[in-house]
């Protein structure tokens, strides 16, 4: 019998190194790890059958919903091995799957000697998993390289092995085949880990290193870290110490996750499990910091520490200003979590006040709002996503922008702007397509690998900024949904930038205004302009659009004065319903929002605000929700 | 004088016409086989315990304008129209001059029906014109020859009309401007001394406001009708029509004494299925249905459905609303400085008239009727 009973196990804090085998699994969404992870849950017995549910590990209903995971776990697995019948300790760190997460995936592999890549073997390897393999090769992990979904009908396995094996340098038959659904090679994948991946190294008499690789906020427990001892040996009756900070913390409890927490003692070499101190906030306990005692202290951090940096900038203002607090709250509540996420107070002449928020990427920002709308009951909206800009003015000054309203005025010496490379996989028939689009977005080609007869990597630098503007939805709709994309900044180059305005009768209107390319500001001018005017009623007078780079004019609308706003009939029963209607006009006059002398409609600025994109993903969620 | 005007209204028609959401009801509606004689007349029977009603409750004595209208009046016998009259005239005091009017339908009044109105005591009459272009008629669901408001008015001035008026609608679609100068032309050579031009308004719950969701009509855009009011403004004036309320013209003396009671927040009485009444602040209006109407009266009780009592800040927004559409306009000094001050982007845009600004008064020019509903929000919002 493979599982061991759990009291029976090697216990934490007295595991041998050689007993312990640290994995991560690198997937994409959807290729069925969190249902592999359910099934190597239940076939080490460490959840029984009738506890068991589907994505276990999941613990946000957003990730359970999309199907994606935010944070990364790890659990403790005993296992018997069915080759040399020994003990086993296994512990599997989940990683988050998404490019914006790169760097807490990168602290994900740093605590593992191994990894199981997992492929859908109807779909094949996918960008970001790609660039996740990449990550753990350039880690020395070893690889074990893993099909799943082979009782699909579409399944194909032949084809999918040639691939892996071509990528990680093995032969096609090392590929294990699994189904997470039906349990089927889950007992022999166990068995290789134990067999393939080595087992952990480190001094036990040395100071204590352990390694942050997650940090997460709990309501009831304040932050609980999670970490990977590499030397020495962390127990309760420690004082631990912050190695970027040198803050001291009271240990108040350790233990490991199998799957519930499980107190322990301490945690030796090796192991992994997780730690309590009373801090109350995850940016005291930052992913990639080394936890060491305070009694003997380390001198050498373990590497690889980075704070993390946000790339994508965003102005988030409710839509009923009244809840600007609640907003506040919740960020700041949602920051406990979260510590990437900055942000700090803006106020908009047309959208009032509201954060101006940084985010890693898109989906953070994605994610990030979502949570602030459904834990908090907010109704957000959120100006166009930016990116950085460095701005060297004719002065030499030189400008940190995070908002088009911090643009200098006058003469601008250069304007910087971050550059990623970026790595698209697709079948080969959209290699036109995507070059295409790439040129569009002023892209470099760096090269193209053939994965396969008929799948292509195609690698560009980008920049973020057109990345982060509706790239990846035109990739996806251009391609059938079949490309895939990763990227990771590689740092910043010249432009030739501007920053288009948008006037109202002449005003300035903050929320509208953008940094775009020279060659793209009449499209954008154009483009909102030509929304305003649809979406701003008339009122008793012209009012002049007009887009502007600084005082030149570049596109021009106008919206007529209203000539007739008066209803003709006003008898007896027209009149308490007219007054009722003019009651009514009241609350609606209340949402309007005043440019100079113009009444603008909320919704009118939440549906210019509104890509074309944006509408489609609602509708699809909508749809998702009946 | 304590006085109480008198709205009577007959809920009922031959035909429904697509844009119409008035309260009536036609023979098939009302699930009944012949034609609606015999339910008209006993409805009459019903309005005179109204009325009855109506002089327990309220304290006035007099009446000084007496209105009938529908539906279609004129589908009842005109004497039994003159019995609601006499009623009326047992309960209270009629004035010496009042105005008594009744709508009438130009097909289907002959020269007798008229002469035998005017015998009831009616001396004011209000036809429903409409247009006098054919395929406009047709889109209005009216069926009458245009002809035949020739034949009607002038019959009307024949049996002693002294006051004959006629309804005009605008901007229905496909009409175009030269139509809508057609209409206006026609009603100037009729021998009235009163004009009511309405814009046409798509109402929910219509027919018309069906096909206009299903974009199975267009209607024009708001600026051809804006034209259109201002054409029909210009040539009115010039034939001595001058305006005295929004969407209504008169030649001087003739306007409606009825209608002035509603713009002024008169008391008002209004008998019938849904009618709506104005005592002292009070607005109270009856069941709708003809027969929800006829159950409460027959049982003696109230047949009001429901009523509302107006605050003193209600109030004024209703004066505000409503008098603003007059071409006495509202005095400047009821305003509050911040209101008076909100509306001289109007006085400058030249949609009040600057004179009457400094004279003291809110007067609406030719284009600022156009946008009364704006000005009055502009003042109440």
């Amino acid at each position: 019998m493979p599982a061991i009973p759990l009291a029976k196990a090697p216990q934490p804090s007295q595991t041998d190194p050689a007993q312990i085998r640290n994995f991560c699994i690198i997937a994409h969404i959807d290729h069925g790890k969190s249902t592999l992870a359910d099934r190597m849950l239940g076939i080490t017995e460490v959840v029984e059958q009738r506890n068991m549910r589907a994505q276990y590990l999941d613990r946000m209903d957003i990730e359970r919903e999309r199907g994606i995971t935010i944070k990364s776990q790890a659990v403790r697995l005993p296992w018997r091995s069915g080759i040399d019948g020994q003990e086993y300790i296994l512990n599997m760190i989940d990683t988050p799957g998404h490019v914006d997460f790169t760097y807490e995936v990168s602290r994900s592999l740093a605590a593992c000697e191994g990894a199981v890549l997992l492929v859908d073997c109807a779909q094949g390897i996918e960008a970001q998993t790609l660039a996740n393999l990449y990550l753990a090769m350039e880690n020395n992990l070893t690889i074990i390289p893993v099909l799943n979904k082979i009782d699909l009908p579409a399944a194909q396995p032949e084809k999918f092995a040639e691939e892996l094996a071509k990528l990680i340098g093995c032969e096609p038959e090392d590929c294990l085949r699994v189904s997470g659904k039906t349990g089927m090679g889950v007992t022999e994948l166990l068995d290789q880990i134990v067999a393939q991946i080595p087992a952990p190294v480190g001094d036990a008499n040395a100071p204590t290193r352990a390694l942050i690789f997650d940090s997460v906020y709990d309501t009831y427990r304040g932050v609980v870290t999670y970490v990977r001892v590499k030397d020495g040996h962390l127990s309760t009756r420690d004082q631990i110490q912050m190695f970027s900070t040198g803050v001291r913390h009271e240990m108040l409890e350790v233990g490991v996750i199998s799957p519930e927490p499980v107190v322990s003692k301490g945690l030796g070499v090796g192991e992994v499990g997780y730690v309590i101190t009373g801090v109350k906030d995850v940016r005291q306990s930052r992913v990639g910091d080394t936890i060491t005692t305070y009694n003997n202290p380390t001198k050498v951090a373990l590497a690889g520490y980075k704070d993390p940096r946000p790339m994508v900038f965003s102005g988030l203002f409710p839509i009923d200003g009244a809840d600007f607090p609640l907003l506040r709250e919740a960020l700041d509540k949602l920051q406990l979590n979260d510590a990437a996420l900055v942000y700090e107070p803006e106020s908009s002449a047309a959208l009032g006040f509201g954060f101006r928020c940084g985010f890693l990427g898109l989906l953070h920002m994605e994610i990030v709002r979502e949570r602030l709308e459904r834990e908090s009951n907010l109704t957000l909206i959120s100006t166009a996503p930016n990116v950085v800009y460095t701005v060297t003015t004719g002065d030499g000054t030189v400008l940190t922008v995070t908002n088009p309203s911090e643009y200098p005025e006058g003469k601008i010496e250069k304007v910087e702007e971050p550059i990623v490379r970026s790595t698209v996989l697709a079948p080969s028939e959209y290699i036109g397509t995507i070059m295409e689009l790439c040129q569009e977005r002023r892209g470099t080609l760096l090269g193209m690998d053939y994965l396969s007869e008929d799948r292509v990597e195609i690698r560009y630098t980008l920049p973020l900024a057109e990345i982060v503007f509706d790239f990846f939805d035109q990739l996806k709709s251009r391609t059938k949904g079949y490309a895939s994309l990763d990227y990771e900044p590689i740092g910043e180059a010249e432009g030739d930038l501007v920053k288009v305005d948008i006037l109202l009768q002449g005003e300035k209107v903050d929320a509208f205004s953008a940094i775009v390319h020279k060659d793209k500001a009449y499209a954008y001018g154009t483009m909102m302009t030509g929304k305003l005017r649809e979406l701003i009623p008339r009122q008793q007078f012209e009012i002049p659009i007009q887009a502007a780079i600084g005082g030149r004019i570049i596109a021009r609308e106008s919206i007529r004065a209203i000539r007739k706003d008066v209803l003709a009939k006003c008898y007896g029963g027209d009149i308490s319903r007219k007054r009722k209607l003019l009651e009514k006009q009241k609350e609606g006059k209340k949402r309007m929002k005043m440019v100079g002398r113009v009444e603008v409609p909320q919704e009118a600025f939440v549906a210019a605000l509104t890509t074309d994109a944006d509408i489609d993903k609602a509708k699809a969620k909508a749809k998702e929700r009946e | 004088m304590n006085t109480l005007a008198f709205y009577v209204h007959i809920p009922y028609c031959v035909r429904r016409c697509g844009y119409c959401d008035f309260n009536t009801y036609t023979p098939s509606e009302l699930a009944i086989s012949s034609d609606l004689s015999a339910t008209s007349r006993s409805y009459i029977d019903l309005l005179i315990r109204e009325i009855e009603f109506a002089c327990e409750t309220s304290t006035a004595t007099t009446v000084p304008t007496i209105f009938f209208g529908g539906g279609t009046p004129t589908l009842m016998e005109s004497e039994d129209l003159g019995r609601v009259i006499s009623a009326i005239g047992s309960h209270f005091d009629i004035a010496q001059n009042a105005e008594i009017t009744t709508e009438a339908n130009p097909d289907t009044v002959t020269k007798e029906k008229l002469a035998a109105l005017r015998e009831a005591g009616f001396n004011r009459i209000s036809f429903g014109m409409q247009s006098a272009v054919e395929h406009v008629l047709k889109s209005l669901d009216r069926t009458h020859n245009p002809e035949n408001v020739f034949k009607a008015t002038a019959w009307a001035r024949e049996v002693g009309f002294e006051e004959v008026s006629v309804d005009l609608i605008y901007g229905t679609a496909g009409e175009s401007i030269d139509d809508w100068e057609q209409t206006i032309d026609t009603a100037l050579s009729l021998p009235i001394s009163h004009i009511s031009a309405y814009a046409l308004i798509v109402e929910n719950g219509t027919k018309l406001g069906a096909q206009v969701k299903r974009g199975e009509v267009i209607m024009p855009d708001d600026d051809q009708t804006a034209d259109k009011y201002l054409l029909a403004d210009e040539k009115f004036s010039a034939a001595g029509f001058n305006w005295y309320e929004l969407s209504n013209w008169s030649k001087p003396g003739s306007e409606s004494r009825h209608n002035m009671a509603y713009w002024n927040g008169d008391n008002w009485w209004g008998a019938g299925a849904g009618a709506h009444s104005h005592i002292d602040g009070r607005r109270f209006w009856n069941v709708k249905h003809p027969a929800a109407y006829a159950q409460k009266v027959t049982e003696n009780k109230n047949p009001m459905h429901e009523q509302e009592i107006l605050t003193a800040q209600e109030q004024r927004s209703e004066e505000i609303m409503l008098q603003i559409r007059l071409v006495t306009g509202i005095a400047r000094a009821s305003l509050s400085e911040s209101e008076a001050s909100s509306l001289v982007e109007f006085v400058e845009a030249g949609h009040l008239q600057v004179e009457a600004w400094e004279a003291g008064r809110v007067i609406l020019s030719q284009t600022g009727r156009l946008i009364a509903d704006r000005i009055v929000r502009q003042i109440l919002l």
